[in-house]
This record gives C-alpha cells, sequence and structure tokens, in this order.
C-alpha cells in the first residue's frame, strides 16, 4: 500500500535565498586566489570553473524541486484533485513550467559563456565573462521568485494533508454541515476534530482510523456541504465532493432530524438527490442523528416521505451490489452522538456494508485465486459413504503409545520438586547423579581451602610416595645441621689477638680518613711546608710516642732529632730537663723569643689573639689579618629567607605614575 | 573458590577481599588491599619495594628453591573425587606446611648467623699482614705472636731522689 507522503519535498527556498546559497557555494567550493601572472589556460580554467560549478547547482536545486513536487497525473486521482482543488492545477503547473525553463535558460547561458570564455586573453576579460555569466543566472532566478514562493506555500500545505490510503477500506462521511459528523467520528476513532455550533467548523478532511472484525478502517470526516449548483462550490466543498468522487468507500449520509443544524429535512433531502449521483457503486448509510432531540418516529408525514424516499434510493445501491435486498437493517439507521446511542451499532453496520462489498469485489475479479484460502476451506464432495481415515502404519502407533506410557511412568525432578514443598522449599540435591568409584563418596563435602591453601592445587595421584621422600630427604638434612652446628664452635681469636685486630682496623680507618680529608682539600689549600707547622703536629714527642707504640725505643731517634737542629742553652734545671721532656721539647721546636715565652707560662691549649700573624699563612701585617678575617665572615653571612622583597626584586612602585599619565587624566575629567 | 596470590606483595587474598585489575591485554592482577593497588598504580616497582615477598626472594632474604614449593601447582584439569585420596592430600598439606616453614626459618637463621668461618679466616689473614702497622718488625723478630707490642716502661731515678725527702 502506497502512503501517499507529501512531508518529504524539500523546502524550496525563495529567490533572494536561492542566490545567495548557491554563490556563496560557489564562493566557497571552488578555489578563491588567481593572480594576473599566472598561464592563460590556468586562468581561463579558473573561471570556467566557477561558472560551469554555478550553472551545476542551480541545475542540481532546480532538478529535485521539479522532480519532488507531484505530477498530479501521475497520482491517484483522488490526489490529483483534491490537489486541484486546492491549489489550482492550472497554477501549479505553470509554477513548475517555469522552473524548468529557468533551469535551461540557465544551462545554455553557462554554456555560451563557457565558450566565450575559451578565448578570454587577460584576468580581466575573464572575470568579467564570469561576472556576467554569474549576474544574468541570477537575473534568471530572480524572475522566477513568484514562483518559488508560491511552489514553497503550497509545498508546507501539502505537507499537512492527511495521509490517506486511498485503496483501503474507507468510510466516508458527509451530510450538511453540523449534523454531528466531527461528533461521529470523534466517538468511534481516536481523531480529535473540532466540533463547533458554527458552520464549517470542519474547513478540510480528517482522517480516523477505527479498528472492525480485526481490521482498520479509515474514517473520513468531510467539511459540510451545501445545496448549490456544482460551479458554485467553494474549495472547502470541493474537498469533501472530491473525496466522494474518487474515493471508494462507505458512504454514511448525516441527517439532522431535530434541524437543528438550521437547516430542514427537506433541504437535506435535496442535497441528497443533487448528490446521488456520487453514490453509485458505494454502499450508502442514512444515518439520522440527534434523536435525543427528535425521534425519528416523531417527525412530521412529509418528513418521513423524504426519508424514506432517500432510504428507498439507498436500498437501491444494496440491491445493486447482490447483497441481501430483503433486509433493510443496513440502510436507515438512527443514533446519538451526544447520549452515544447506537453508534457503535452504526458503525458496525457501515463496516459490515463495506466489507460486503468488498468481499463481492474481489471474488469477481480475477485475483481471486490469491485471496480464496482467506475465505473458506474446500472439501471435495463425498462420492460414497465409505469411510476413508488417514492411514498410520502400526509401528508408528506402537511407538507413540510407548512414549506416552514412558512420559506417565517417570518422575521428573519437577514431580520431586513438587512434592517436597514447592519452588522455594525443595533444592534439588545437584550431586545424587554423580559417577564416582565408591557411591557413598555421594554426598562428601570436600574442603577447598585449608590453611591458606588451595586443596585442588595439592591434589596428585602419587603424592603419598613423594610425601615419602619429602620427610627422608628432610630427615636427612636434620642430621646435616647439627653436625654443621657443632663444627662452628672451632677456632677463635685470644683476646691479645682481638685487640691487635682492633688496633689495627682502628689505625686503617684512620688513615683513610686523613687520606679523604687530605684528597678533599689538596686544591683548595696550599701545601705549607713543615717549618710553618702552625698547628705543631711534627714534634719528637708525637714521634717518640709513635714509636713507643710500635713497641721500638725512641730515645735515639729523639737524640739525633735534637742533635739535628739548632744547638742551644740549656736553660731548665735538671728536675725540668729529668721529665720526659715535654717541655723541653717545647723549647725545642719554638725558635722564637716571644713563642717560647708563651710557651713557658702555658698551662691551657693554644689560642691565639684574633690578629695575631702566623707566618705560614701569608699576611703583611696584623690589620691586614683583621680585614681579611672581616671579609670572609661577611662573604658567609647567612641569607635573609624570609620571603620579604628586598631591593634586588624587580618591582614597579606605581603602575601608573601621575606624571606619565597627566594627559589622559585630564581628557577623562573633561569628559 | 580459590585462593590467590597478592601480584604485589605476594601474600594470600581471601575471597571477598581485595580489588582485581583486568588490563587491556587480558592480564589480571589481584591486590590484596587498597595499599598494594596504589602502589602498583604509582608504576612502583615490587622487587624493589622492601617488604614485598618479591623484593625479599630477589635479594636472597627468604628461600626461592625447594622441593617443597612443588607440591603445589595449579592444575586446570578437574580430577575425579576420590575420598582417600582428599584424605590424604589434607594430611599432606599439614606435614608439607611444617616442613616448609622450618626449612624457611632455617634459611634466615643461616643467614643471620653470619659467616664466622670466612670471617675468621679473614681476622687471620689481615693479622698476619698488617701486623706492621702496630709493631715494629724488630720488634716481631723478637716475639713473633700476633699480639701488640710490650711498651718498655723507663724506670725513672727521681723517685729514688724523692724518697728520702719524704720521709
Amino acid at each position: 500500500m502506497v502512503q501517499y507522503n507529501f512531508k518529504k519535498i524539500t523546502v524550496v527556498p525563495n529567490g533572494k535565498d536561492f542566490v545567495d546559497i548557491i554563490l556563496s557555494r560557489t564562493q566557497r567550493q571552488t578555489p578563491t586566489v588567481v593572480h594576473k601572472g599566472y598561464a592563460i589556460s590556468r586562468l581561463r580554467q579558473f573561471y570556467m570553473r566557477k561558472v560551469k560549478y554555478t550553472q551545476q547547482n542551480f541545475h542540481e536545486k532546480l532538478s529535485t524541486i521539479i522532480d519532488e513536487f507531484p505530477r498530479l497525473d501521475g497520482i491517484h486521482p483522488f490526489y490529483g484533485d483534491l490537489l486541484h482543488v486546492l491549489y489550482n492545477k492550472d497554477h501549479y503547473k505553470l509554477a513548475l513550467g517555469q522552473i524548468n525553463t529557468a533551469r535551461n535558460l540557465i544551462s545554455k547561458i553557462a554554456k555560451d559563456y563557457v565558450k566565450l570564455l575559451k578565448y578570454g586573453d587577460s584576468l580581466y576579460r575573464c572575470k568579467c565573462l564570469k561576472v556576467a555569466a554569474l549576474g544574468r543566472m541570477c537575473t534568471v532566478i530572480k524572475r522566477i521568485a513568484p514562483s518559488l514562493a508560491y511552489l514553497e506555500q503550497i509545498r508546507q500545505h501539502m505537507a499537512r494533508l492527511p495521509s490517506i490510503d486511498p485503496n483501503t477500506r474507507t468510510i466516508l462521511i458527509c451530510g450538511y454541515p453540523n449534523v454531528g459528523k466531527s461528533s461521529f467520528i470523534n466517538k468511534i476513532t481516536r481523531a480529535d476534530v473540532e466540533v463547533q455550533p458554527y458552520a464549517f467548523t470542519t474547513k478540510s478532511l480528517f482522517v480516523g482510523h477505527t479498528d472492525y472484525k480485526y481490521l482498520r478502517y479509515q474514517v473520513i470526516d468531510t467539511p459540510g456541504i451545501l445545496d448549490r449548483p456544482f460551479e458554485d462550490r467553494n474549495i472547502i466543498e470541493m474537498c469533501s465532493i472530491t473525496a466522494l468522487a474518487h474515493l471508494r468507500a462507505a458512504v454514511m449520509f448525516f441527517l439532522d432530524i431535530s434541524g437543528s443544524c438550521g437547516y430542514s429535512i427537506a433541504q437535506q433531502a435535496a442535497l441528497f438527490h443533487s448528490i446521488k449521483s456520487l453514490f453509485l457503486n458505494k454502499p450508502l448509510i442514512i444515518v439520522c442523528n440527534k434523536t435525543d432531540l427528535q425521534p425519528l418516529e416523531g417527525i412530521s408525514e412529509e418528513d418521513k416521505k423524504l426519508v424514506m424516499e432517500m432510504k428507498a434510493e439507498a436500498m437501491k445501491t444494496v440491491i445493486g451490489q447482490g447483497g441481501d435486498p430483503a433486509s433493510d437493517q443496513g440502510v436507515l439507521l438512527t443514533m446519538s452522538t451526544l447520549t452515544e446511542d447506537g453508534v457503535i451499532a452504526v458503525k458496525n453496520a457501515a463496516c459490515e456494508r463495506l466489507l460486503d462489498q468488498r468481499v463481492e469485489v474481489k471474488m469477481k475479479s480475477k485475483k481471486i485465486n490469491d485471496c480464496l484460502n482467506r475465505f473458506h476451506v474446500a472439501i471435495p464432495k463425498p462420492r460414497d459413504q465409505k469411510e476413508r481415515p488417514p492411514c498410520i502404519p502400526q509401528a508408528v502407533l506402537e511407538a507413540k503409545a510407548k512414549q506416552a506410557a514412558e512420559k506417565e511412568k517417570r518422575r521428573t525432578e519437577r514431580d520431586l520438586e513438587n512434592e517436597n514443598g514447592g519452588a522455594g522449599v525443595y533444592s534439588a540435591s545437584l550431586k545424587k547423579n554423580y559417577i564416582l568409584a565408591n557411591d557413598e563418596w555421594k554426598e562428601d563435602v570436600m574442603p577447598e581451602i585449608i590453611d591458606g591453601h588451595n586443596v585442588c592445587d595439592f591434589i596428585d595421584p602419587d603424592i603419598l610416595q613423594r610425601l615419602e621422600e619429602l620427610e627422608r630427604e628432610e630427615g636427612l638434612r636434620q642430621a646435616e645441621e647439627a653436625d654443621d652446628d657443632f663444627e662452628m664452635d672451632g677456632q677463635e681469636l685470644t683476646p691479645e689477638e682481638k685487640q691487635a685486630l682492633a688496633e689495627i682496623r682502628r689505625k686503617k680507618t684512620l688513615l683513610i680518613q686523613e687520606h679523604r680529608v687530605k684528597k678533599s682539600t689538596a686544591e683548595s689549600r696550599p701545601i705549607v711546608p713543615r717549618k710553618f707547622d702552625k698547628d705543631r703536629k711534627f714534634t719528637t714527642h708525637r714521634m717518640g710516642r709513635q714509636l713507643s707504640s710500635l713497641g721500638l725505643d725512641p730515645s735515639l731517634a729523639i737524640n739525633r732529632a735534637h742533635s739535628k737542629s739548632r744547638g742551644r742553652k740549656r736553660e731548665r734545671s735538671p728536675e725540668r730537663g729529668a721529665n720526659s721532656g715535654d717541655d723541653m721539647d717545647m723549647d725545642v721546636d719554638t725558635p722564637n723569643k716571644k713563642l717560647r715565652l708563651r710557651s713557658s707560662s702555658r698551662s691551657r691549649s693554644t689560642s691565639r689573639p684574633p690578629g695575631e700573624i702566623v707566618p705560614g699563612e701569608g699576611f703583611k701585617d696584623s690589620s691586614q689579618k683583621v680585614k681579611a678575617v672581616k671579609l670572609a665572615k661577611k662573604s658567609a653571612k647567612k641569607r635573609n629567607k624570609n620571603a620579604r622583597r628586598g631591593e634586588a626584586d624587580r618591582v614597579i612602585p606605581t603602575l601608573k605614575p601621575k606624571f606619565v599619565f597627566r594627559e589622559a587624566l585630564y581628557r577623562k575629567r573633561r569628559r | 573458590m580459590r585462593i590467590e596470590k597478592c601480584w604485589f606483595c605476594s601474600s594470600t587474598i581471601y575471597t571477598g577481599h581485595g580489588i582485581q585489575f583486568v588490563r587491556n591485554d587480558a592480564k589480571i592482577f589481584r591486590f590484596c588491599r587498597s595499599k598494594c593497588h596504589k602502589n602498583f598504580k604509582m608504576k612502583r616497582n615490587p622487587r624493589k619495594v622492601k617488604w614485598t615477598k618479591a623484593y625479599r626472594r630477589l635479594h636472597g632474604k627468604d628461600m626461592t628453591q625447594d622441593s617443597t614449593f612443588e607440591f603445589e601447582r595449579k592444575r586446570n584439569r578437574p580430577e575425579r573425587y576420590d575420598r582417600n585420596l582428599t584424605e590424604n592430600t589434607l594430611k599432606a598439606i599439614k606435614t608439607i606446611d611444617k616442613v616448609r616453614s622450618r626449612r624457611e626459618a632455617k634459611h634466615i637463621e643461616r643467614r643471620k648467623k653470619g659467616k664466622k668461618a670466612q670471617e675468621m679466616r679473614e681476622a687471620v689473614k689481615e693479622l698476619e699482614q698488617s701486623i706492621s702497622l702496630v709493631k715494629a718488625p724488630s720488634v716481631l723478630k723478637e716475639d713473633p705472636s700476633l699480639t701488640l707490642p710490650k711498651i718498655k716502661v723507663k724506670v725513672s731515678q727521681e723517685q729514688v731522689e724523692n724518697q728520702p725527702m719524704e720521709e
């Protein structure tokens, strides 16, 4: 079933927009840069491309418009007529024709100008040609701008047309305005049509869908028709006339018996007779509405006569379709949409009539064979009284019987479950079908984890054997270890040897430390000759100590050292001299009188006043030394790390000093 | 239900503990607690993190190779249940555990004991070689034992003189 969907037509731009779109696209999609120094062929190609591209785009867009708008001759006559009624067929065709001519014109323009561009000899000339070409194309479009606007309006309106399928089961509702057609459709379908007391509330066709016997029916609500000659009808009425004329549907003619629509029954009957030609070959039902206001029996004689005439006409249609001529039930019906009395009956009657008619038509048509199986199953006529049941071989029968018996005998898990309390209470034993070496083991619970190990990782068929090996090994190991421990208490160093070893090690570490100190300061400190040894390290006393610690007698060496140095008078008393020679050593090594004097009264450690010069340091006099000491101290001053800004931190104290921005300030003030 | 090993610290992860992380190459990393997980996310190498088993094994602090480790191996083929086998396995697990823990303890003990014999030998050698730092060779010739030299004390005549004064 083809759905007539006019919603998929692309938007038709108006003239100006059209031109803008195409030109901007040309601007974007073709190269834009060209210089007059290029080769002439390149220039020509550049401009030709632009012209051709514009022409192609126009062609494309106009073609889509022409293709997408429906051809009134090519669609179902109902839609064709509907569109003609709504938007004049001629105007429509004219508009599309204009678009077509515009398309051809643009193609011609492009062709001509491309031909001219082939012989353009400078950039300027080519450019002028291109400008002219594009300009002419745009003028063409400007000229058809009104057609474009018209088509756009049509498109918008078409998109809102109800989607009526002309080939399916349809019920058409017609009658005078205000008789209750829209209320009826509101009642039987989900359509929500406006119901108002004034005439011509419904201005166009509305579609609703309803179901009957598992089939879908389209119900079409039409605007009211007035009794006028055909030529005088306006567009709205023409819509309903078109629907009546072209749709193969069941027609329900609504009659307002009470006359509250503002028209008498006579008028309505007159209308009926004027359009009865449209009811040919359609199941017709006369529906008397608003029976709550005026029951059918209570109308006057003339009115009743008119109604009967209408019914007679309707009956004719019944007879013509080969339905049951005797019944007149489905022809004249009464209902009230307000009280919903008889609405369903009316709908059912209409649907039934329509269905019958369609079935009849189908039966008569050539396609009957396809549909026949939907209607009834054919059974051949029996030719004699012999019974011929279906033949089933014996083996199959036996097997079937066995299967049935088995099904009954076997006890399923589900039965078990139901016996023992149902789904929530009973839990099936999953272990009962286990295949094990010994059936007693079926209910065993095997631990999966023990002592932080997975039991499954240890399972091994020959685990016992391996365990035995392990234990043997362990036994051996333990024996070995006992032996080892026993052996351990062997040699030991004597305490004197230990002492000697400790001494050796101490000396070694001292040597290493000294070496390291020397190594690190070798480059930074000058090597002072031994005679300016201010720390007084190298004394005979020290030498004596060291030699005696080695076990040698130092006296010989000391004497030799004394004899080598300058000879001097012995100033000491024999007592002092008899002493181990500490002070004497001091005497020997201090050539200067000053130092000697000091050393003699020394009982505390040697310290010097700050400015005193020591020969090894290289200062001229004590004031120089004092200065040097001061400088050293200054350089080693601790940095102030309180994170406060100092002079070194770059800072602009005022961002806008007045003397610089005076002008701006005055300007501001003046404002 | 299985007990897994933490990828980072190699401790056992019981059920309901820890986090498993599956990488895009389908390698699964299991962690026993958020400490290990966070360390992993920081891309730390467990072989460099002191408290992990990986570090200890690598640096020889714990026992690495032993026959008791071979008993515990992940088997992919399930064995049919056999009650006797399971009983034996359970008992075996206990003894294997005991043996392994004893061996580990011994390993650590041995490590801590130190290398007495080696140290002894080294000490003796050092003494022999470097005795010259504390003992002069001439003294060594007289007294060949590897001990500190006896320092000769000079007896002074002073005392003899002073004595009559004190009296």
